[in-house]
């Protein structure tokens, strides 16, 4: 089996820290857009990484293969990709596999080759799994089984773009200006130590599921052990990883709403719980008592997103900025305001959300956050 | 017989200071202080001093200092004082040596080896004068998942109790120890919001008030259980050991017996309480799991029910049994637990220390996938809010304190706790010794330790950067070890300090 925590933390610490700058855009209403300004508005927090990390993910970029999983997979070597593709062949139909298109390096060296599969899971011996578990179960053999393979990204209609460099850098080798789609999320990292591995980068991604994190998380212990109960592995050991798995088993498995979600990872105060009238304070109590493990501790703030949803969220003490920002059916996250304001100049409204309090944009649901953040509708 | 030892401790009085003013004759229990009329003054024999102190603490003058008798056999390293002095005992009577409070041996104190974390540059510490810092903490059961429909929590929860901070007192019996010192544990506890354990000794009708913030014990003896005992209390605990004396029973002599101990106890005055070393209705899990349920079944499935083992050998094996069993609580008593009584060969020499034991449990719980189906409490042998905070990081929900919290009252571990005599009217029923515990006084004392211990543990937590205790609970990557083998570690589960 690889070990892949050898290869994302060869210094064997604990977790591997990184603070960092993360940048969202979405259009409510499903209107794509290209990457052009969301390269401009990460670049613009440039400071705030240090070049060895970066990357974006973006949702609605592959109408034609709507109803495909889109397995985005980096390779090492020529002979990752032989056993990758014959492992793929194996279990999966494959409709269509292409490089994915880039340009010269820029600043940035040794880029891996990457490749993405439009493929539908080969369901003849299955056990009573679904198709996203499907998934999940073989990403998870490609990345700890197969040396020189590692999964970006395996959802549908989305896909993950990341390396080591600065995020501009990074846009512009896989050309991201010339994509479109209705949601992006951005992330520039400042790791604490030196790696040079591309699968290490943010966004993390199971399915669908992309987080952009900055922050470091006390509880990573915890947390770890507890998704271990449930059968998740931390082998990179970033605390990133475990937002993604824990957002996986509360959402996917679970089937919490996320507004529920992030009141697990930034849960209220006891006291804010014990002034809560009956009905809520049982529910808010017994989320503590149940998942009081998955409670991120320390500072953070993430950018969740799947298809059709983006959420920002910060820690319930705010210790990481998260600035959010509204103009007609665009909603925008960042670290910092200055970046909304350079690719959207005119905003409605910019404002800094409370510690634990969720930013959801849902497509279709402009309205709801116009009313909710008194915004005059556009 | 004559003995051939000499007395554990000297009694050194100087005669300028003392003002012949016989405090220290009422004070000693022991009879060791008298007034010889000949001579006009105050004398004192030897061989009944414990070494408690009571004494030189409350001379008016200071004018006596008590310390360890200096006899010198040839020095030895394999034949020590102690076993010459227990062997030259049992040669002379022929008896079980007996001892109160847990071991006094060097057995290896790992929270002594372990450190904790704190935070530098790229996550912030937290002031807890400053900043919220939560400490509650809820025992019970908790589901694997929970349903929530349109906002609408659809699980019902086992029952919970809450605790203001990890923190519980452990089991001490109400005939071991005296009234005063049972009220004040009681009352302390409702104070600050965590839960005094009645022992096996039952709770007296007049501490029934009490009833809401009492872990009530139903050990192998059965005394004092009743449905209304069960009902009247916060959660229910099996007793199974002792850390102190794994595999042993209890006895409480006839003499402790006293007219509300009996009727507390429901047994004869005077008689002599024994409790048995098993419970003779449990041999097997499957026993414990019908006792288990029949308890829950008494009391309407509304308190949880917890089971209290001594930290042996195979304690992981146990635990996932015991939880398996439908326990929601599994509580684990070390090595170094206390003792009213125990034989001392027994106490010295049995079980493993509580460190590697929580370590083993919470980490066999996780593997088997029900860690979150039954809340863990370590005992035996926690001294300060660091041990608190170490036990909680390998993987305990809380605590209890049982010697800490007899020091808390005045205890100076003399470890005579099985004479029936305690200078400081803890663990006595003799109503003139009992009555030096002002239990309102004797609570303040309990309450200050709580609230010291826990505005530490604020610190420590906030230094971490964590500012919940729900996220330092197993989370093993804030320790490090330092002076200790690979296997240790190993059972730890923590990586050694630097790496």
């Amino acid at each position: 089996m690889k070990d892949l925590e050898r290869i994302s933390n060869p210094f064997n610490d604990d977790k591997v820290i990184a603070s960092c700058s993360i940048f969202g855009a979405m259009s409510l209403e499903g209107r794509k857009f290209s990457g052009k300004d969301i390269i401009r508005a990460i670049a613009n927090m440039r400071d705030r990484g240090n070049g060895q990390g970066g990357g974006f993910a973006v949702y609605g970029i592959y109408p034609e293969y709507e109803d495909l999983y889109a397995l985005q997979i980096m390779f090492q070597s020529r002979a990752a990709k032989d056993d990758t593709e014959s492992f793929l062949k194996e279990y999966f139909s494959i409709a269509h596999s292409e490089e994915i298109p880039h340009r010269e390096p820029k600043n940035i060296s040794n880029p891996p080759l990457v490749w993405r599969y439009f493929v539908e899971p080969k369901r003849m011996e299955q056990r009573d799994l679904s198709d996203d578990d499907y998934v999940v179960e073989k990403v998870m053999i490609i990345n700890t089984r197969i040396e020189d393979a590692f999964v970006f990204s395996s959802g549908k209609d989305m896909g993950v773009f990341k390396g080591v460099g600065y995020p501009e850098d990074i846009g512009y080798y896989f050309c991201l200006d010339e994509y479109e789609g209705y949601l992006w999320t951005a992330h520039g990292r400042f790791p604490t130590n030196t790696q040079g591995w591309w699968g290490g980068a943010h966004p993390f991604s199971i399915l669908d599921w992309t987080v952009v994190h900055n922050g470091e998380i006390s509880s990573y212990g915890i947390n770890k052990r507890f998704l271990e109960m449930y059968g998740y592995y931390c082998t990179m050991h970033t605390d990133t990883e475990v937002v993604a798995y824990a957002i996986d088993l509360l959402m996917r498995k679970h089937r919490l709403p996320i507004e529920i979600v992030a009141k697990i990872f930034a849960a209220p105060l006891w006291e804010e719980i014990e002034r809560m009238p009956e009905k809520e304070r049982r529910l808010y109590t017994t989320l503590r008592e149940v998942y009081g493990s998955l409670l991120l501790n320390g500072p953070f703030t993430i950018i969740i997103a799947h298809r059709g949803e983006m959420i920002g969220l910060g820690d319930r003490v705010r210790l990481r900025p998260l600035t959010a920002g509204v103009k007609d059916d665009m909603l925008y996250l960042s670290s910092e305001e200055a970046a909304i304001r350079l690719i959207c100049p005119d905003l409605e409204k910019a404002w800094i959300p409370k510690g634990g309090e969720p930013i959801v944009g849902r497509l279709g649901a402009s309205e709801v956050i116009h009313k909710k953040y008194e915004i005059g509708i556009a | 017989m004559k003995s051939f030892l000499l007395p554990e401790f000297l009694v050194e009085r100087d005669e300028n200071r003392c003002i012949q003013c016989k405090v220290c004759i009422t004070q000693c229990g022991f009879e060791t202080h008298y007034f010889d009329e000949e001579l006009g003054r105050v004398m004192h024999k030897e061989e009944r001093c414990v070494g408690c102190q009571r004494c030189a603490v409350f001379c008016p003058t200071n004018a006596l200092i008590i310390r360890p008798h200096p006899w010198n056999l040839r020095p030895h390293a394999n034949w020590t004082k102690e076993r010459y002095y227990d062997l030259t005992k049992q040669a002379e009577t022929g008896g079980v040596i007996l001892v109160g409070s847990g071991t006094d041996k060097p057995h290896r104190i790992y929270w002594d080896h372990i450190v904790l974390n704190a935070s530098q540059v790229t996550n912030p510490s937290i002031d807890p004068l400053r900043e919220p810092m939560e400490l509650r903490t809820y025992l019970g059961s908790k589901p694997d998942a929970l349903e929530i429909k349109d906002g609408e929590l659809e699980t019902e929860l086992p029952p919970q109790v809450k605790l203001e901070t990890p923190i519980l007192f452990s089991a001490l019996s109400f005939g071991a120890i005296s009234y005063q010192a049972q009220e004040s544990l009681a009352r302390a506890a409702k104070e600050v919001g965590i839960l005094f354990n009645t022992g096996e000794g039952g709770l007296p009708q007049s501490l029934k008030e009490y009833g809401k913030y009492a872990i009530v014990q139903c050990a192998s003896g059965r005394f004092g259980v009743d449905l209304d005992y069960l009902e009247n209390s916060a959660m229910i605990e099996i007793k199974i050991g002792q850390g102190a004396k794994p595999g042993i029973g209890g006895h409480l002599p006839g003499e402790k017996v006293s007219e509300i101990v009996s009727r507390t106890r429901m047994i004869p005055k005077g008689t002599d309480a024994i409790s048995p070393a098993p419970q003779h209705d449990i041999y097997s899990i499957e026993d414990l799991s019908t006792l288990i349920y029949a308890l829950k079944e008494a009391t309407n499935y509304k308190k949880p029910v917890a089971v209290k083992i001594a930290a042996v050998h195979n304690s992981a094996a146990i635990a996932t049994g015991i939880v398996r069993a439908g326990a929601d609580v599994v509580v684990l008593d070390g090595l170094r637990g206390g003792t009213g009584a125990a034989p001392k060969i027994i106490r010295d020499n049995v079980g493993i220390p509580i460190e590697l034991a929580i370590a083993a449990v919470d980490t066999r719980l996780r593997e088997e996938g029900i860690r979150n189906r039954a809340s863990v409490i370590a005992a035996g042998g926690i001294r300060c809010s660091a041990d608190v905070i170490k036990a909680i990081a390998l993987g305990a929900d809380a605590v209890y304190i049982g010697t800490a919290a007899l020091v808390a009252m005045g205890c100076t571990l003399c470890q005579k706790c099985y004479t029936g005599i305690c200078n400081w009217g803890i663990c006595t029923q003799d109503p003139k010794l009992a009555k030096r515990l002002n239990p309102d006084i004797t609570t303040e004392r309990l309450v200050n330790l709580v609230k010291a211990w826990s505005n530490e543990i604020k610190e420590m937590l906030g230094g971490m950067g964590i500012n919940s205790v729900e996220s330092l609970r197993g989370n093993r990557l804030q320790l490090r070890g330092i002076g200790l083998a690979d296997w240790e570690l190993k059972v730890l589960g923590i990586k050694g300090a630097g790496e």
